[in-house]
C-alpha cells in the first residue's frame, strides 16, 4: 500500500493533509449532539493537534457555508448545515439497498449481517472490551 | 478437439476452494491481485472457449461454411457431440452476455447517481455527509475521490474509530479498489463458479483496505473494533433486508474482524505455495483455452483448403 503516513499514528496525525484534518473535524461535528466550541472539537479530534488548528480549519469551513456558528463563551460554538431536504438521504438508500448487487463497485465500509454474524461481533467486541482474548470458533 | 474446450469451461469449479486458500495464506493486498489476475485468466479461457464451441457449431450448418469459404467439410468429432455442446455453448454465452450488460448498465447507473449526489455538495477534504438515521458508508471512486458516510454512523463511533474509517475508506481510493471490484464483477457473469471468487476478491479488498488503516492508524484493535460496531449500528436500524442466505458461514465483517484482531504476520512460510494454486490452475486454464482454440483455427484452415490435414 502506498501510504504517506503509515507508521505511528501520533506522529502522522501532526503532518496530515489539509484535507483530512477538515474531514476529521466536519465528522466530529456531524457526531456531536449539538454544536462545539473549537476546544471541544479538539477534544474529539485523536492525535495531538495545535488548537488554532483546528480554529483555522472550522473558520475555513463556515466560510465554505458548511458549518453555521453561534457565540459561545469568547468565541463561537459550530455546527453542521443540515441538508435542505431529505430526498438525498432517500435517494442513497435507494442507492444501496442492501442484499443486492446495484452498487457492487462501490466499496461500502460492512456489509449485512447474519443473526449468527452479529453473535459472533458481540462476542468478539466483548472479548476485547474485556481487554483479553477469546479464540473464535 | 472439442475435450480440450471443455478443460477452461470444468476448471472455474476448482477456484472457489483455491481462492480462499490464496486469500488465507498471502498479504490481503498481494491477495487481491492474485485472486483477480486469476478470476480474469479464468473467465477469458472460459469465453474463449465457449465462443471456439459456438463456431464449431455455426460452421457445421452449410450457411454458415459458404460464408467462412470451407471448401471440406469442418473435422470434429461426431455431431451428436458436437451439436448439442454448440447449441449449449451458444445458449450459456447468450445468458453471460445478456446479465453482464444488465450488470453493468446497472453499476453505471448507480456511479453516476453516488457521483451526481455527491458532487452536490460540498467536501471537507474528500468526506462528503449525508444527513440519514441509517449507518453506512462507502467510497466513490473518480475525481475527485470522495469518502461518503451516513450521519448515524459518524455517530456511532468514536473519534478514533471515525479516523479508522476514513482511513479505511480512503485506502480503497487510494489502491482503485474499484478496478478490482469491476474485474471481479466481470469474471463472476463469465462463469458460475466465478461468484464465490468474486465475493473473495471483495473480501481481499475489505481486508486490504482494513490492513491500510491499520498501519495509519498505528493499532490493528481499534480497526477491529471500528468495523464491529460500525456493522452492528448498521443493522439496529431498521432496514428492508431481504432475509435470503441462512447463513451458515461466517460473514465476511466476523472475518476481517477476527484477521485484525489476530497478530499480525502469522501466516507460516511453509504453507505460501498452496497460495498460488490458483494461478496454477488459471494457467492450465488458459494454456487449454489457447490450445483448442489454435486446434480449431487450424481445423478451419484445413477445411478452407489452405493447410493439408
Amino acid at each position: 500500500m502506498r501510504d504517506r503516513n503509515s507508521g505511528e499514528g501520533g506522529a502522522a496525525a501532526g503532518r496530515r493533509a489539509r484535507g483530512e484534518l477538515e474531514s476529521a473535524v466536519l465528522g466530529a461535528l456531524w457526531a456531536a449532539d449539538g454544536p462545539l466550541t473549537g476546544r471541544q472539537v479538539l477534544e474529539q479530534l485523536p492525535g495531538n493537534l495545535a488548537y488554532t488548528t483546528v480554529l483555522t480549519i472550522l473558520s475555513r469551513l463556515h466560510a465554505k457555508g458548511m458549518l453555521v456558528r453561534q457565540p459561545a463563551d469568547r468565541g463561537y460554538a459550530y455546527a453542521p448545515v443540515r441538508d435542505e431536504a431529505a430526498d438525498t438521504a432517500v435517494r442513497m438508500h435507494s442507492l444501496l439497498e442492501r442484499g443486492s448487487d446495484r452498487a457492487a463497485v462501490l466499496s461500502r465500509f460492512v456489509s449485512e449481517l447474519s443473526p449468527e454474524d452479529e453473535q459472533l461481533l458481540q462476542r468478539l467486541l466483548g472479548g476485547q472490551d474485556a481487554g483479553h482474548d477469546e479464540d473464535g470458533p | 478437439m472439442t475435450a480440450v474446450l471443455l478443460v477452461p469451461l470444468i476448471l472455474p469449479f476448482l477456484a472457489p476452494t483455491l481462492a480462499r486458500r490464496t486469500l488465507d495464506r498471502l498479504a490481503p493486498a498481494t491477495a487481491l491481485w492474485v485472486l483477480t489476475a486469476s478470476a480474469l485468466a479464468l473467465a477469458g479461457a472460459c469465453v474463449a472457449a465457449l465462443g471456439a464451441l459456438v463456431l464449431t457449431g455455426l460452421l457445421k450448418l452449410p450457411a454458415f461454411a459458404t460464408l467462412g469459404e470451407l471448401i471440406h467439410p469442418l473435422r470434429t468429432p461426431s455431431d451428436y457431440v458436437v451439436v448439442p455442446a454448440a447449441t449449449a455453448a451458444t445458449g450459456v454465452l447468450t445468458l453471460s452476455v445478456l446479465t453482464l450488460v444488465r450488470s453493468a448498465l446497472r453499476q453505471a447507473r448507480a456511479f453516476r447517481a453516488a457521483r451526481t449526489q455527491a458532487d452536490r455538495r460540498p467536501a471537507a477534504g474528500d468526506l462528503c455527509v449525508v444527513d440519514s438515521p441509517h449507518a453506512d458508508a462507502y467510497a466513490l471512486p473518480g475525481r475527485p475521490h470522495r469518502i461518503v458516510v451516513t450521519t448515524a454512523m459518524l455517530r456511532s463511533l468514536g473519534p478514533v474509530e471515525r479516523e479508522a474509517l476514513f482511513a479505511h475508506e480512503r485506502a480503497h481510493n487510494r489502491a482503485g479498489h474499484h478496478y478490482f471490484l469491476a474485474a471481479a464483477e466481470l469474471a463472476a457473469h463469465c462463469h458460475p463458479a466465478l461468484r464465490r471468487a468474486r465475493d473473495d476478491i471483495r473480501l481481499a479488498a475489505e481486508r486490504a483496505a482494513d490492513e491500510a488503516a491499520a498501519g495509519v492508524i498505528g493499532n490493528r484493535r481499534l480497526i477491529a473494533t471500528a468495523i464491529a460496531r460500525a456493522a452492528l449500528a448498521g443493522n439496529a436500524s431498521p432496514s428492508s433486508r431481504p432475509d435470503f442466505a441462512p447463513a451458515a458461514t461466517t460473514g465476511p465483517v466476523p472475518q476481517r474482524v477476527a484477521a485484525l484482531l489476530a497478530p499480525a504476520g502469522r501466516r507460516s512460510r511453509a504453507t505460501r505455495p498452496t497460495a498460488f494454486l490458483l494461478v496454477v490452475c488459471a494457467l492450465f486454464s488458459v494454456a487449454a483455452g489457447a490450445a483448442g482454440v489454435i486446434d480449431f483455427h487450424h481445423a478451419v484452415e484445413v477445411a478452407q483448403g489452405e493447410e493439408g490435414p
